[in-house]
């Protein structure tokens, strides 16, 4: 919009509707009823009625509504590349030695676990990719896009983050129902075609956020419904409720596990439900059947990425009777539950 | 010497970023200080020297923070060129959502935690609004969905700012602040600067001591509140 302080409000609100918040932080919701004022005519009414505030406030509130309308735009536009694929290029351990795996490469569609003791540079690594690196952080690692060098916007902009992160440490903390929820984040996200109708648009969202809630049902083991406060979700309810979330309204083309605790969701469900939304997934894990999900394991060790290892064909034809393993532990698990003695543990 | 302005609300982790992101630069050789601002009372400047941090702490007591900091800001750089430092930082508490104490052209951050209410961004004024960099904490134990909300609402009320997620424990993001902080620019005073908005006013009576409650006690600068129906709020 070329002449601002000459637009009348109603105009600016029918091309801009996000800019409603803003007028009404700065105290001058009162003008959205007078939509044939212009924006000038608000200001000075609004500078005349208040004394205490500075005639600076003028170009400050101007420059501010600017930028906001400027960022939206950016936000709302899709013109940023597809990632396609990760790569990392090595650089070097604590010691300083070069990294022995000098080059890793992940596709869309793909689960990499990421494996080693406490201290073995899994978070710097995950640092890494978040930050994009170019050599600048403490491994010296470059990180590729696409095969190219990517654009800063990858490192700084809220609107393009590389990276969605969960860990089982995470909670939830706002005092919402599922549904509003949902709705905050689906808002935050601007879902609004260019040009579509409001109704179309609000009947669009709400099929996004039935879509998540059905589909983070499909993963907790006990279902919840959509009034249910986030806060009193079950742990596993709360993690198919991420799950679902990042892999269908977050934009982040790279998903980071920290682990996902195996009560209460279905994991390798949650995994499929992340690919098929075209998400690269990077897991640290060292739950056996987790880490035999992933296409290639990376093994850290002294800050640096090790050894890629593809699991082999008998490490494969374990996956069974690991599953079973862990099907006679769970079902040990609800026999617990239910008040027994764990005497016998034979055949459940 | 670098000069850098840190602020924001209690608790969010403003020294915990500080002492992360500085680190790879101490590493270096740099040598840094810190200035603590603060109302009533702050164990940080022990925290600040178990790290090897020269330090200093400023109690504004009675006063206002903002006031004190600016009354006080020019020795403190002054303070800082005396001990030939490399990076001096201030650290102030926030302690009421129109705190500013930043200054045109000292690179100014923002510390706020992702803790704290979904609409808080909107609630803090010029030390949100006016910051260069808005470090966002607490990251690790809220839902990817809360943080990118929690993001978005900061962005919104501060377009400019660039946007940067800090562990204070695990210090996940400081080496990357640490790259923003090495771009501060050098001062040799800050003598005749700007503040980058005004201080929130105040000189009535209860500025003096005042503390009976009643129109004939209140004099000087006085605003009073506003109860009529909302709907006619600002209403031309």
């Amino acid at each position: 919009m070329t002449d601002l302080p000459g637009t009348p409000i109603g105009a600016l609100l029918q091309r801009y509707p996000f800019v409603t918040r803003l007028l009404m932080d700065e105290e001058l919701g009162g003008f959205i009823d007078e939509p044939d004022w212009t924006v000038e005519r608000c200001v000075e009414h609004h500078l005349a009625s208040r004394p205490d505030l500075l005639p600076a406030w003028r170009d400050a509130f101007l420059e501010r509504l600017e930028r906001s309308i400027q960022e939206m735009m950016e936000f709302v536009s899709d013109d940023t590349e597809r990632v396609e694929r990760v790569t990392i290029r090595g650089g070097r351990s604590k010691d300083g030695a070069p990294e022995p795996v000098q080059e890793l490469t992940i596709s869309v569609g793909e689960v990499i676990c990421i494996v080693g003791p406490t201290g073995s540079g899994k978070s710097r690594l995950l640092a890494d990719i978040e930050w994009v690196a170019q050599g600048d952080t403490p491994t010296g690692r470059t990180v590729l896009i696409n095969g190219q060098t990517p654009r800063r916007e990858w490192r700084f902009s809220t609107a393009h983050k590389l990276v969605a992160q969960l860990s089982q440490n995470m909670n939830f903390v706002m005092d919402l129902t599922v549904e509003q929820f949902l709705t905050l984040h689906a808002d935050s996200r601007q879902l609004r075609p260019q040009g579509a109708d409001p109704e179309s648009a609000r009947d669009e969202k709400t099929r996004t956020i039935h879509a998540i809630w059905n589909a983070a049902n499909a993963l907790a083991g006990e279902p919840f419904a959509l009034d249910t406060p986030i806060t009193s979700l079950s742990g596993g309810q709360s993690r198919a409720l991420m799950i679902a979330d990042i892999a269908m309204l977050s934009r982040s083309p790279i998903v980071l596990i920290d682990e996902i605790e195996n009560a209460g969701i279905d994991r390798g469900r949650a995994l499929e439900l992340l690919l098929r939304q075209e998400k690269i997934v990077l897991m640290a894990t060292h739950d056996p059947i987790l880490a035999l999900h992933g296409q290639r394991r990376v093994v850290l060790k002294n800050g640096a990425m090790q050894q890629v290892i593809v699991p082999t064909p008998r490490e494969l034809a374990n996956v069974n009777t690991l599953r079973a393993m862990d099907a006679k532990l769970m079902a040990l698990r609800e026999r617990l539950r239910r008040g027994e003695l764990l005497e016998e543990l034979g055949e459940t | 010497m670098r000069f850098i302005t840190v602020s924001g609300p209690p608790s969010t982790g403003k020294t915990a970023v500080i002492i992360k992101a500085t680190q790879h630069l101490r590493q270096r050789g740099w040598r840094m200080g810190v200035v603590k601002f603060d109302c009533l009372a702050t164990d940080d400047d022990a925290v600040y020297e178990s790290h090897g941090i020269l330090v200093r702490k400023g109690l504004s007591g009675a006063l206002c923070p903002d006031h004190y900091f600016v009354s006080n800001v020019e020795q403190v750089v002054q303070w800082g060129l005396e001990h030939e430092l490399d990076l001096l930082v201030s650290e102030s508490a926030g302690l009421c959502n129109r705190c500013s104490p930043y200054i045109k052209d000292v690179l100014a951050v923002c510390v706020i935690d992702n803790l704290a209410g979904v609409n808080t961004p909107r609630k803090i004024g010029p030390m949100l609004k006016t910051a260069d960099i808005v470090v966002v904490t607490k990251g690790d134990i809220v839902s990817q969905a809360e943080r990118e909300i929690f993001a978005r609402g900061v962005s919104a009320v501060n377009p400019r700012a660039l946007v940067l997620h800090v562990n204070g424990i695990t210090g996940q993001g400081s080496h990357e602040l640490a790259s923003l902080l090495q771009e501060a620019v050098a001062v040799d005073s800050v003598k005749g600067r700007r503040l980058r908005f005004s201080m929130p006013a105040a000189l009535c009576s209860y500025c003096l001591g005042e503390t009976r409650i009643g129109e004939d006690y209140q004099q000087g600068n006085v605003r009073k509140i506003n109860l009529t129906d909302p709907g006619q709020e600002g209403k031309p």
